[in-house]
Parts: structure tokens; C-alpha cells; sequence
């Protein structure tokens, strides 16, 4: 971002790529397939890189609002500094921080989730989404909870799955009433609380249950938990877990 | 119509209870006020659709669909048979019998089989809801919360509809072999006034008929006795509500109305925060020239300890909770053996405010009784077994938030208590000098770039 500003462009659009994006293997690889699509698809973009720092997610959610509200003013001041209007992200639990509550810290943007912005992409014709690939393979989604009950978002990835011409099934649990993978709430930093089972084991069973090829996941937390999960089960060798950004890459040789 | 010592006596029975339901309902008013400030009066248009689709017209009931068109049933019935209620009282009041009758003429005959049929439906609905806490004992009405009371109310609840509704139907069915008697036979046995034109022919009553007595005078005992019991029963069953999980057939609508109408993952940012945020960030500040606080003035607590740290919507949130259990069932924590409860938290909420309420009755307003939501009722172990997922918010079908009271009690554990887990108070650190939650430099943030 820094070096467009000091070339005088202005990028359509932020790239929020986030922690998990940024620093954790798995989550890299989400990344740098998302930066493939936007390049194939010609979107003019920018990282804010080592300006950026933690949306405040999981500080606000484990109910540390001091450092949540620290996070939100840094990150807003830098955004707002960029005059950046149109933020894109991998990670909604950036998505449904910056867009819900960064607005009445002064944050006001038009945020995205990437599988909303691909599916713009896709509609707009800068994206082909063809499944030739993918075709006859089973699929199942895994909604993200702060994609889809907390953002009402149920849609967006779907509609870049059926482009896959893969047989896509729903977990019994799916949409609203999707089950959680364990990780929110600031869970993916802790222990869990003592139980007769882990969430993202329970989860994982029910979406083995489909015979998958894919699972497929919107979330960089969900895939880590979902990825624990089928390798527990020692699935790991016939079942992937596929971020949907992955999926639409590898389905065009990108 | 005449109006005897019966009509008397009915009038001071029915002062009596709208009289005491207004201090009860005056009571939790009260109790629910006790909460904070919030501004639900934004949007109405929206408020009201919400409240239409909602509560009056139980959407989110039907997403189990069973119990969901069962109880449309019987909240159908409810609503409609009010209106014989009315009628009821009307004949309380005035001596009349019937009165409606005389409006309706020979549509009243099928104004009442109506109700009937509705009566039969709301019995049989209760009936199957018994048999599926008790016989099929579904999970979610045995959770550890709901031992002692909470059953116990959920039954004497469908126990008494059932009585109530059995009432209703004896009541009509004598008073329509009465009223079908002759002019003469009702004359001799001084019952007139039971000579109103219609003809009986109470469909689903008239199959209680083989139970009951032939002659005028008894059947008239038992018409009475069941309007008596019928009437005094709904009065005192509206007196049982304030007391009851069942509040909510009154809460509902409010409590709809004033629903967060924002998305679910949006959380409020806390003011007394952000006061203290700004000021640390703004290099001009002097903290020394800020006003000083007004006299007497208490700072609000990071989060919340108690019920009044809470707002006046969770406390209402508590009030119109009928542990059905929809939440905690789809709890991702409570599904894998947590001792999480967003039933427990509502229903936690509820009883610490009637405590608070009693103390306050007992000993005025500034009494603390040492007591507090957070640690006496609500454990840090609850509380850190949310995934913030939102399916309890989702699953209520009257738009309750636990949610939020998770949040807000796990904020006064970090902010005023320090008292996070080790590896969370872990991640704070991490996010504050390195901004990851991870320990991963800053610096280092756009390796992947470089990387295959």
C-alpha cells in the first residue's frame, strides 16, 4: 500500500490478508491463491503488509475490549490515512470486525469476504469459475459462524461451489443452523474447557458422514480445525480441506 | 339478566386478581429497569415487522416442526378462546348467560363449536408435550438446570391447561343439555334464564354428555361449578405467570420489539472503553484537564458482575425465557459435554434478579447482599466454553441473546478481575507488542510474499 501511495495509484481494493493469513502455513497458501484470482482477474490491489496488525477479533471476543478498541483506532487511523474504501479479506472474523463494529470507531469502508468479491468477479465475467476439475467430485461447505449466522452470508460461497460442477452435499447441520468448528471466540488460542469431546471432532464426524472428497471451508480457523479433525480421523489421505479461494484457483491451472 | 350476590362476589374475585397481577407485573417492571440504559427505539417499522413475523407469527418456532405446529396450536387456541373468556366475564359481571348469543343469534352455535374444536386441539397438543418431557423424556428438558422446579413448573403448566380446557368442555356440555330442555322443565326448576333459544348441540362437549347428570338441578350444579372453576382458574393461572417460565406469553411481543436489529456478529463497543482509548491515543490529551467526575457519580464497571451491570433488554432477555432449550441444544459446548448453558445463563440471569428484587423489597435499595451474577450463580468455566458461534442467539424463538451476557460477564473477568485463562492473557500479550495473537514480529508480516 505504502509503495502505490508513494507512486501515486490508488488501488481499487485492500486486501485485508490478516493474522492467520500472514503468518500460518496452511493460511498462507489461502492467501497467495486469493492473490492469484485477483491478479488473473485484473483487480488493481494492495497489502497494507507490516501496517497492518490484529483486526482485534479475538481480544474483543475473549472480552478484552481495551485491546480490541487499541487494535480497531491503529488499524483505522492506517486505513484511513491510505483513504482506503473497499476492503476484501479471507478471514471473517476480520470481515465481521471491520464491517460491524471498526464503522463507530470511525472506520467506515465497504467490506468484503472473498467469496462475496469472487462471486462479484464471477458475475461480472473477470472470473471464469469451470469445473472440469472438479467434476463428479463430492463436496460439502462448512459455514463459517461469522460468515453466515453472524453476517447472514449463506450464499456467496455457495454459488462459487455449484460453478465447480462438483456434487455439492449439505451437512445436516448447514446455513443457520451450521455447527460451529470450535475455533471461535477466541477458543483457537486456548485449551478448550473440559468436555467428553472437542467441537471441531464432532463437526468433522458429521461432515465425514457425506463420503467427501472436499471440504470445503471460508474460514482460515475452520480449515485448521476442520484439518486437525479429518487427520485425526486419518482421513487426511482421501478427504481434503479446501478453501473455497483454493478451489477456484486450482480449478483454473492458476 | 339480573344481578345477584354471585355477580358481587365474581366482580371483587376478578378486581382482586387484575389487582394483584398489576403489582406483579409492576414488580418485574421494576426489576427489569434496574438494568442499563440501552436505546432499542431506533427503526420501528422494523420493530414491528420483526415483532409480526416473530412473536405473532412464531416463525422461528417451526424450525422444529413438530413441537413448533403444536404449539402454534395452542397459542392459537389461547388467543381465540379469550374470547369466550370475555364472554364469560361479561356473564360474571351481568348475570347474563350467554351473552354473546343474543348478538350471533344462530351463528353462535358455530362460533362455539369453534372454540371447542380448538379446545380439543390445545388438549390434545398438552397431552403430547406431557408425554414428551415425561415419557419420552427428550434430552433438553434434563439438563442439570432444569431439576426441581423448572419441571415441576413445566407440568403443572400443561396440567392446568388440560384441567382448564376439561372445565370449559363440561361447562358447555351440561349447559347445553340444559339450554336444550324445554321452556316448561327449565320454568319448574326456576332455571329461566337458561331458556336463551339455542338448542345445545355443543359438538365435541355434547361427548361428555353419558357423564352427566339428567335432572335440571344437578346439571345446572355442574355447569356452574365448571364455569366457576373455569373462570376463577384463568384468573389465578394469570397470577401463576409472574412466577412462571411462562411469562413469556406475555414478554414475547416485547421482547421482539425490541430484538438487536443489527447483524449477530456485531458487538457493542463499549463507551467508558472508548473514552479511555481516545484519550490514550491522542497525543494532545492531558489527562490531568479532564473534567472531573460529577458528585456522587459511580464509574461504570468494564463488563458485568451483576444483573444491574447488565442492560434493561438481557434483563428482559431473562424474564421472557421459557426453558424450552432450544439454545442450549444447539450449543457446539453443551453438544460435546461443556458445562456451558445458554438456557442455564437465562435462567441464572432471571433467578439473580429476583434475589436482587426480594433484597431490595427487604432491605431498600442501596443494601448489597454480597452476592453477584458472576461467580455465585455464572461459573468462569461456563463462560469460557463459548465459541461466541451464535446458534443459541439464532435457535431462540423469541429473540433472546445469551450471547451477549457471555460477553459482558467474560469482559469483567479480563478488564476489572484480570482473570482470563493463562493462554489467552498469553494472546493479549502477543497482540499488544507484536499485533498478532501469535508470536510472530510485525515486521515479519509480509514473508508469504517471498515464500513458495
Amino acid at each position: 500500500m505504502a509503495q502505490m501511495m508513494a507512486e501515486g495509484k490508488k488501488p481499487e481494493v485492500l486486501f485485508w490478508v490478516g493474522c492467520a493469513g500472514s503468518f500460518d502455513d496452511r493460511a498462507k497458501k489461502i492467501t497467495k491463491a486469493m492473490v492469484k484470482l485477483l491478479n488473473a482477474a485484473e483487480v488493481s490491489f494492495a497489502v497494507l503488509g507490516t501496517e497492518e496488525s490484529c483486526s482485534g477479533d479475538p481480544a474483543k471476543r475473549a472480552g478484552n475490549e481495551f485491546l480490541f478498541q487499541m487494535q480497531a483506532m491503529q488499524n483505522i487511523q492506517v486505513m484511513n490515512a491510505y483513504e482506503v474504501t473497499k476492503v476484501v479479506t479471507t478471514c471473517p472474523h476480520c470481515f465481521n470486525t471491520l464491517k460491524n463494529e471498526y464503522p463507530e470507531l470511525g472506520g467506515k469502508y465497504e467490506i468484503f469476504h472473498h467469496t462475496q468479491f469472487l462471486q462479484n468477479l464471477m458475475n461480472a465475467g473477470k472470473i471464469k469459475v469451470e469445473g472440469g476439475k472438479f467434476a463428479g467430485r463430492r463436496i460439502t461447505f462448512h459455514d463459517p459462524c461469522y460468515l453466515g449466522r453472524a453476517n447472514g452470508e449463506y450464499e456467496a460461497p455457495r454459488a462459487l461451489l455449484t460453478k465447480l460442477d462438483a456434487e455439492l452435499h449439505e451437512m445436516g447441520r448447514s446455513k443457520a443452523r451450521g455447527l460451529c468448528c470450535g475455533a471461535g471466540g477466541a477458543q483457537m488460542f486456548k485449551e478448550a474447557e473440559k468436555g467428553d469431546k472437542e467441537i471441531n471432532i464432532e463437526r468433522t464426524e458429521e461432515a465425514l458422514e457425506l463420503k467427501p472428497d472436499i471440504i470445503a471451508a471460508g474460514c482460515p480457523f475452520c480449515n485448521t480445525m476442520m484439518t486437525d479433525g479429518v487427520k485425526n480421523k486419518e482421513q487426511e489421505a482421501s478427504v481434503q480441506v479446501k478453501d473455497i479461494a483454493e478451489l477456484i484457483a486450482e480449478a483454473q491451472d492458476l | 339478566m339480573s344481578i345477584g350476590v354471585s355477580n358481587a362476589i365474581f366482580a371483587l374475585v376478578l378486581i382482586g386478581a387484575s389487582v394483584l397481577f398489576y403489582r406483579n407485573l409492576s414488580r418485574i417492571r421494576r426489576n427489569i429497569l434496574l438494568g442499563r440504559d440501552l436505546d432499542r427505539t431506533d427503526n420501528k417499522p422494523e420493530r414491528w415487522k420483526t415483532m409480526a413475523r416473530v412473536a405473532l407469527g412464531q416463525s422461528k418456532m417451526v424450525t422444529r416442526p413438530i413441537a413448533g405446529f403444536m404449539h402454534i396450536l395452542i397459542y392459537v387456541g389461547f388467543v381465540i378462546i379469550n374470547i369466550e373468556v370475555l364472554e364469560i366475564v361479561l356473564d360474571g359481571l351481568f348475570g347474563a348467560h350467554r351473552v354473546f348469543s343474543g348478538f350471533l343469534g344462530s351463528a353462535y352455535q358455530s362460533f362455539i363449536n369453534f372454540f371447542e374444536f380448538l379446545g380439543v386441539l390445545v388438549l390434545f397438543s398438552c397431552i403430547v408435550f406431557l408425554l414428551r418431557r415425561n415419557v419420552q423424556r427428550l434430552a433438553r428438558f434434563h439438563k442439570p438446570e432444569m431439576k426441581g422446579w423448572p419441571t415441576s413448573d413445566a407440568n403443572y403448566i400443561l396440567i392446568f391447561e388440560i384441567i382448564l380446557m376439561f372445565a370449559l368442555l363440561f361447562m358447555n356440555a351440561s349447559d347445553g343439555l340444559l339450554m336444550s330442555m324445554s321452556v316448561a322443565d327449565l320454568s319448574s326448576a326456576g332455571l329461566d334464564k337458561y331458556n336463551t333459544g339455542i338448542n345445545g348441540g355443543f359438538f365435541f362437549s355434547s361427548f361428555l354428555n353419558p357423564l352427566l347428570p339428567s335432572d335440571a338441578a344437578s346439571l345446572q350444579m355442574v355447569e356452574r361449578g365448571a364455569w366457576w372453576f373455569h373462570i376463577v382458574g384463568i384468573l389465578g393461572f394469570m397470577n401463576y405467570l409472574p412466577y412462571s417460565k411462562h411469562f413469556h406469553i406475555l414478554l414475547a411481543f416485547p421482547n421482539t420489539w425490541y430484538s438487536n436489529l443489527k447483524e449477530k456478529g456485531s458487538f457493542n463497543n463499549l463507551e467508558s472503553v472508548k473514552k479511555e482509548v481516545e484519550l490514550m491515543m491522542d497525543p494532545t490529551a492531558d489527562p490531568f484537564s479532564a473534567p472531573a467526575p460529577a458528585e456522587g457519580e459511580v464509574p461504570q464497571s468494564f463488563g458485568a458482575k451483576d444483573v444491574k451491570d447488565l442492560s434493561w433488554k438481557q434483563l428482559m432477555d431473562s424474564y421472557s425465557c421459557t426453558e424450552c432449550g432450544r439454545c442450549t441444544s444447539e450449543c457446539p459446548a453443551n453438544q460435546t459435554g461443556k458445562l456451558l448453558s445458554p438456557r442455564k445463563i437465562m435462567m441464572d440471569t432471571r433467578d439473580r434478579l429476583e434475589e436482587v428484587g426480594k433484597c431490595i423489597d427487604k432491605n431498600g435499595a442501596d443494601h448489597d447482599d454480597g452476592k453477584s451474577l458472576l461467580h455465585d450463580y455464572i461459573t468462569p468455566e461456563e463462560l469460557w466454553a463459548c465459541t461466541t458461534c451464535n446458534a443459541c442467539v439464532e435457535a431462540c424463538p423469541v429473540n433472546i441473546d445469551p450471547l451477549s451476557i457471555i460477553v459482558d460477564l467474560r469482559r469483567f473477568m479480563v478488564m476489572e478481575e484480570s482473570a482470563a485463562p493463562a493462554e489467552l492473557n498469553g494472546m493479549f500479550t502477543n497482540i499488544e507488542n507484536n499485533a498478532a495473537p501469535w508470536q510472530f514480529a510485525q515486521a515479519d508480516r509480509l514473508n508469504w510474499v517471498e515464500e513458495d
